[in-house]
């Protein structure tokens, strides 16, 4: 196997847009070659989208990418490859009834006149397990495999193709400590023999220790790039997060004595939540902070009976509650706006009057069960005004809206019903900035109404500026808890777990 | 007949050239007046073909424009018609269903033994209950057993079709020559057969409750985004199974009126009940009900059925060979399912 030569990239002005929200804002970076270079930066700044552009996943609406001084502009992460450019992703993963070796080798088995030669597939299998000190039955079928040993079929596949660079995107976020190391390793070795690494993390830790240089972005900007040296993870989150941001802040009531609406208490879920125990008064607006994979959206999903629960229990307004299902803590007088709006929340090919009414027909029907299309349409219509979707227009289709009005009128579906216990999955997420403002004085207001909020979000300035309470979750459970306005700091150290996870 | 559009529901786009819906952003410059036009295509383009169809054979064939030749042309695709209709139902709400011609000749075949057996008015409950229970069975066996509905239901169906050679032991089922049996296959209100006034009755009614009910919203809800639908608080399982007892119940109706029309109780299925179910999808597709879910009208399987009736009718007509027709038939499914799939990939 010839050594592959190095390859330094170069991104130029990178800009790219999803429907009106700029993800990339000329973003510049060099990572030079047999290096390995990390992208760091909080959720939706930009670090995966940058790194899925180098792998060819992406193509950026602006800007130019070079390789080894040469311009490229791949439309899949095949042409990428040919240049010898790999992307590990979580959800890139492999063919789950193909055992490792074939895997490995899949679109690069050594055939001759088009037949496998399996014996030779074997041997160079052998040879790249012992070389990179692998421990992995090939034969195993990989839809069996352990999220590590996944991981490293993938990488195998990587160097079995000799790429030149490969892309991570998160790739320890679910590795235990130890596979955590071993991946490590394989990174030292890999830039030993001249591979150049682009590493996407959200764990400073694993930067710090790993990286050469690092690249802080920031709501689609790029802060800086640094060698690592200079770097602490105070300093990268410090370069995240910087100034607060312009996100409106709202007056905050002082100790409320409102009447808790929302008791949640000893909530399990089997790898997923530990003991979870919260309670939210009428009117009071709880942030849920914590990375991504810390359990925020499983705890939103646990309470609001999306998914099940092990053990723990469940009261609104004072009465226990038996949820196993939406049906059950929408009965409860929850109503639940999930992460994906268009995975889980709306009906793209139905009319936006279908969507406002559909958790709630029986307000639109007569008892027998036939819809009263005007009064629909009358009540329909006065919520969109109310909400400001654009267009006004019952019968509109859905898939034709923005993400700002499609998320305005997921709100408006579950504000039909008068909930006492609104629970928001990233409210705002993929909106526009008026939409964003918006939503946010709807939440306040109906907080104000004496409706109990729990919030879930990503983006700490908008927890910050809601928030009567924030809750910080990590790995499952709720770590630390601050009152109204805490410092930004001090939430993100919680959040991070600042000298918490070991490496070893 | 049931032209009854499903209103501001799927299948109807957003009034023509209206600019706020296309906002802009999410469409490429340049793109949205032929965009408009081909959804325009996708959504009505089957209404077009089917009045051009209709006026060519019109014109082609002095015979085809007669009342009498179109009441036959819908006398002999009603059992068909009243089981596609229903089938609308499944697949809107996101499933298939293989098993109409089973369940079609086991209903036929249950309903006509009672009649010898028990008497013969207990054909009519035997025959649409069986049907119903058939349907019932898939339903469970898609939800509780989460058996893909593909596979389910071809099971069911070699099932169902075993068991009505089983109960005839192989051959017909003569009922005795009762008036009471054959009297809604063979009689007439005025001019139109009873078969034509069921199907349609069938049809209006199918239509009005996937429009002007809760019921009918949530099978678009279902079929369009079955997580949100589950978010939203409905009992997915429980619509899911109720699409196929319809289905089956319509296809148990199907069953006695064919066996009120022949005087008999058939297992065979070199009849209609060894093709039921690939027409019935076919004239589903042809009308523009999506395969995926969440998009469609009883209307349009009407339209559906009756275009690919027209060709079998029209083609006899002008002494066209049998096997154009099934290539003809072929070939306009291809197309129309073409033509919106290509229009939704944008």
């Amino acid at each position: 196997m010839s050594s592959p030569a190095v390859a330094p990239i170069r991104l130029v002005s990178i800009g790219k847009r999803y429907s009106g929200t700029k993800a990339l804002d000329n973003v510049s970076v060099e990572v030079a070659g047999a290096t390995v270079h990390a992208l760091v930066g909080a959720n939706g700044a930009g670090k995966s989208t940058l790194g899925k552009i180098v792998g060819g996943v992406i193509r950026p609406d602006e800007g130019q990418l070079y390789i080894d001084g040469r311009p490229v502009r791949y439309s899949s992460p095949r042409e990428a490859r040919v240049d010898g450019i790999v992307t590990i992703t979580q959800e890139l993963s492999p063919m789950p009834n193909l055992s490792v070796i074939e895997n490995v080798f899949f679109g690069i088995e050594p055939r001759r006149a088009g037949v496998i030669q399996r014996r030779q597939m074997h041997r160079q299998y052998d040879e790249l397990v012992s070389r990179w000190g692998f421990e992995l039955n090939g034969n195993a079928k990989v839809g069996g495999l352990r999220t590590a040993d996944k991981q490293k079929v993938e990488i195998l596949r990587a160097v079995a193709c000799d790429a030149r660079v490969i892309v991570m995107d998160e790739p320890t976020s679910s590795l235990t400590s130890v596979e955590t190391k071993t991946l490590h390793q394989m990174i030292a070795a890999l830039r030993e023999n001249g591979t150049t690494i682009v590493y996407v993390s959200h764990f400073l830790d694993e930067v710090i220790e790993l990286a050469d240089t690092v690249s802080v972005l920031r709501s689609g900007h790029l802060v800086r790039t640094a060698p690592v040296a200079e770097e602490t993870e105070d300093s990268l989150v410090g370069g995240m997060f910087g100034a607060a941001q312009e996100a409106e802040h709202f007056e905050k009531p002082q100790g409320s004595t409102a009447p808790v609406i929302l008791d949640v208490s000893g909530l399990n879920r089997k790898g997923v939540l530990r003991d979870i125990s919260l309670q939210i008064r009428a009117g009071e607006i709880v942030g849920l902070a914590g990375l991504v994979g810390s359990g925020r959206s499983e705890l939103a999903r646990a309470i609001s009976g999306a998914d099940p629960i092990d053990s723990g229990t469940i009261a609104v307004d004072g009465t226990a509650r038996a949820i196993r299902s939406p049906a059950d803590a929408m009965a409860a007088g929850m109503a639940f706006v999930p992460e994906s709006r268009k995975d889980d929340g709306l009906f793209l090919e139905l009319s936006l009057a279908a969507n406002t009414t559909f958790a709630d027909l029986r307000s639109v029907a007569s008892r027998l069960g036939i819809l009263r299309r005007a009064l629909e349409r009358t009540k329909t219509s006065s919520l969109l005004k109310l909400l400001s979707v654009e267009p006004p227009v019952p019968s509109a289709k859905t898939a034709n809206l923005s993400g700002g009005n499609q998320q305005k009128l997921l709100f408006a579906r579950w504000l039909l019903r008068n909930p006492r216990v609104l629970i928001l999955d990233e409210p705002t997420r993929g909106v526009d900035v008026a939409a964003r403002a918006a939503i946010h004085r709807l939440i306040n207001n109906l907080a104000a109404e004496g409706t109990a909020v729990l919030m879930i979000s990503s983006e700490i300035e908008e927890v910050l500026g809601l928030a009567h309470r924030v809750l910080v979750m990590r790995r499952g459970s709720i770590t630390r808890e601050f009152g109204a306005d805490p410092q930004l700091d001090s939430v993100m150290e919680a959040a991070f777990g600042l000298g918490g996870r070991p490496i070893a | 007949m049931t032209a009854q559009p499903s209103g501001p529901l799927a299948g109807d786009p957003v009034p023509a050239g209206d600019p706020v819906s296309q906002d802009g952003i999410a469409v490429p410059r340049g793109r949205p007046p032929r965009r408009i036009k081909a959804e325009h295509i996708r959504d009505y383009g089957i209404v077009v073909f089917a009045v051009v169809l209709f006026i060519y054979f019109s014109i082609a064939s002095s015979v085809f424009l007669t009342s009498q030749n179109l009441l036959n042309l819908v006398f002999q695709n009603a059992t068909l018609g009243i089981a596609a209709c229903a089938v609308t139902f499944t697949i809107i709400a996101g499933n298939f269903d293989l098993s109409l011609g089973a369940i079609f000749v086991l209903s036929e075949v249950l309903g006509a033994w009672a009649a010898v057996h028990w008497g013969v008015w207990w054909a009519f409950p035997v025959a649409i209950l069986s049907g119903l229970a058939m349907g019932l069975i898939n339903g469970l066996l898609v939800t509780k057993l989460r058996v893909n509905a593909f596979l389910a239901t071809l099971a069911s169906a070699l099932t169902f079709g075993g068991i009505a050679v089983g109960v005839t032991g192989g051959g017909l089922l003569i009922t005795p020559t009762s008036k009471v049996f054959t009297f809604l296959g063979q009689n007439k209100a005025g001019a139109i057969q009873y078969p034509v006034i069921i199907f349609a009755v069938v049809a209006i009614v199918l239509q009005l409750v996937l429009s002007y009910t809760v019921f009918g919203r949530h099978l678009y809800g279902v079929g369009d985004n079955r997580s949100a639908a589950r978010l939203s608080g409905l009992k997915v399982d429980r619509i899911v199974i109720l699409t196929f007892v319809i289905t089956g119940a319509a296809c148990g109706l199907s069953g006695l009126l064919d066996s009120s029309i022949t005087g008999s109780g058939s297992s065979t299925t070199t009849g209609l009940g060894g093709t039921l179910a690939l027409l019935a999808i076919a004239g589903v597709a042809l009308g523009g009900t999506s395969i995926f879910g969440g998009v469609g009208s009883v209307w349009r399987t009407v339209l559906g059925v009756l275009i690919l009736a027209m060709i079998t009718n029209g083609f006899d007509l002008l002494a066209v060979p049998d096997y154009w027709q099934n290539v003809v038939r072929g070939i306009l499914i291809v197309i129309a399912v073409a033509i919106s799939s290509v229009v939704d990939r944008r």
